[in-house]
């Protein structure tokens, strides 16, 4: 391969140029947030709209990079959420400053999601297909059922946990020491956390993600996985070894769900395990699949808007899922068919074609 | 000096035992082909001594070294490409990264070099280097998976069909090239249907039926065979 100088390479330049333009919505985000433009509600929907960015990134790893449909991606964000706000709240005494909090409980829950991801990759990706996404959509409710079984609490001798299979246990079982509290109470979740998240949090972690996600699929790790999505078998005749490559993206895209789960989790004074369900699962897909597969600039402006019109629709709150799902079919249509996509070219003005010789 | 020796391999696909007992040998430098109709297990195989399928009883040994219990990424990189039937290129690559694809095993030092013997061979692919893999035609393809399979400097290259489905002058081309890589001095494994042009390169050859070889000799010998001909070469 020739050297060539650095932004002369054409994915470079469009990768900084995606990073350029999240830095500027940032920038101009936080100014509006900070000048009373935009409301209560509004700022509300910031920190939200970065977690979904960094699940469907991580999403569209597993769905777009390695080929692979996953339908239990919340279920990672779920592990990845708990273990986030068990961390910041048992080691809120210790270290007072959120923002480290905030630091360590994203790496510990990313790093879990991460091993729960690498163990369900395990049998899960033995399966091909059809059979790949149903197995992984069983993982899903599975770990959002034992969740909603934990009671976990916390006092100066350290973390209490009781898996209450049973239902019939309830977290003065715990036998707390006095001064002592309760993180998560089984199916009534995580109650009373404090909310540590922060849009520049957020933000960091939008960035973070994009930074790994593009650069891992320019690395030769990344064109490892890309080949084994476009012929398995060609690929292991090309020496790359496909069990170890399928694992590393699954489990990297497994902890950036985890990440963006801790992020959610962080941002709610309450939550409860079945927020993570299959329909979020399918909701981070629609966001993948909308925005390209593979292409993580299409799934940045795609969990923007489809998280944000929705909440910006409540104002005709008995037809805005009646929109929200037009919308989605036209977007489809008009992106997938090639008359629709003529006539786009028509309308648009042409761009000058320089890069082909 | 035997380059690939297979001994009494027996391969099975659940019940149906597709490979029965075969043994047969290529030494180095050699072009050596198997020949054989539609199911009697030459695919099987070639997929068998890289890895891609196990073979029940029977051992595979490549330079010395027994690789029956191999993994298929593991044997690549011991100097033994299989380019597989039907093409197999990443579709949605580009050509250029097709071909980076094959190097993957193969250290990147002499990657320009393997790179310009490759586009030595194939200069169509030079010139399509740029384009997606997946809108080049039948015979390019087929030229891409073997500049593929050349990047990991293989010691023995397995060529699987490589004139399926093409028109007479581009069978035509894609068997000059294999005799070209070969004088250039990789030894070859070659899988055709088109026994005639087969037999008119190879060195030796093995005829298979249903599994089992039947007949084996040099490639003008078994060209000559009046069972051969009658099968295989009309008449």
């Amino acid at each position: 391969m020739k050297k060539k100088s650095f932004f002369a390479d054409r994915t470079t330049r469009r990768d900084f140029m995606t990073y350029a333009i999240v830095i500027i919505c940032f920038i101009a985000l936080s100014l509006l947030a900070s000048n009373k433009v935009l409301g209560r509600a509004q700022i509300g929907l910031l920190v939200p709209v970065c977690c979904w960015i960094v699940a469907a990134l991580g999403l569209n790893l597993c769905v777009g990079v390695l080929g692979e449909l996953s339908l239990g991606h919340a279920g990672f964000m779920s592990v990845g959420c708990f273990t986030g706000i068990t961390v910041s709240e048992a080691v809120s005494n210790a270290i007072p400053d959120p923002t480290l909090r905030l630091i360590m409980a994203v790496i510990i829950g990313a790093v879990f999601a991460g091993i729960v991801g690498f163990l369900v990759g395990i049998p899960v990706l033995r399966l091909k297909g059809d059979y790949l996404a149903i197995v992984t959509l069983a993982f899903g409710e599975i770990i959002k059922d034992i969740v909603n079984c934990l009671i976990i609490g916390v006092d100066e001798k350290g973390l209490h946990i009781i898996f209450n299979a049973s239902g019939t246990k309830s977290a003065s079982d715990l036998g707390l020491a006095e001064g002592g509290k309760t993180i998560i109470q089984g199916a009534q979740g995580a109650v009373g956390t404090t909310t540590i998240s922060t849009f520049l949090g957020g933000f960091v972690l939008v960035m973070i993600a994009l930074i790994i996600v593009l650069n891992f699929v320019k690395s030769r790790s990344g064109r490892a996985v890309m080949a084994i999505r476009d012929n398995r078998i060609a690929a292991e005749a090309s020496g790359v070894n496909v069990t170890r490559y399928k694992m590393i993206a699954f489990t990297l895209s497994a902890a950036i769900a985890g990440a963006a789960g801790v992020l959610y989790g962080l941002n709610f004074s309450s939550i409860v395990a079945t927020k993570f369900n299959f329909n979020t699962s399918i909701l981070i897909l629609v966001y993948v699949v909308l925005g390209g597969l593979g292409k993580m600039q299409g799934t940045l402006i795609a969990a923007t808007v489809l998280y944000v019109l929705p909440e910006l629709l409540r104002a005709f709150s008995d037809y805005r899922m009646l929109v929200y799902a037009i919308v989605l079919i036209i977007v489809m249509i008009t992106t997938n068919n090639q008359q629709m996509k003529n006539l786009f070219l028509k309308i648009i003005p042409k761009r000058k074609n320089k890069e082909v010789q | 000096m035997s380059i690939l020796k297979a001994e009494n391999l027996n391969v099975y696909y659940g019940n149906i035992h597709a490979v029965q007992d075969i043994s047969f040998d290529v030494n180095e430098g050699e072009i050596v082909t198997l020949i054989g109709s539609n199911g009697a297990g030459k695919s099987t195989t070639l997929q068998t001594i890289s890895g891609l399928l196990r073979s029940r009883t029977g051992s595979i040994t490549f330079m010395d070294k027994n690789i029956s219990n191999v993994q298929a990424h593991k044997i690549v990189s011991m100097g033994l490409a299989h380019c597989p039937e039907g093409r197999r290129i990443f579709l949605q690559m580009t050509v250029e990264e097709n071909i980076d694809m094959g190097a993957y095993t193969a250290p990147g030092s002499r990657f320009n070099e393997n790179l310009e013997k490759v586009y030595h061979h194939f200069p169509r692919l030079k010139e399509r280097r740029k384009q997606i893999a997946g809108t080049l035609s039948g015979g390019e393809q087929q030229m891409l998976a073997m500049g593929r399979a050349m990047m990991s400097m293989p010691k023995l290259l397995m060529l699987d069909e490589p004139s399926m489905g093409l028109a007479p002058i581009l069978v035509d081309e894609i068997f000059t090239i294999i005799k070209d890589l070969h004088d250039a001095g990789t030894t070859i494994l070659l899988v055709e249907q088109n026994a005639k042009k087969a037999l008119k390169i190879a060195d030796r050859a093995y005829v298979l039926e249903s599994g089992t070889i039947t007949l084996s000799g040099t490639g003008a010998e078994l060209a000559r065979s009046e069972q051969v001909q009658k099968a295989y070469l009309g008449g």
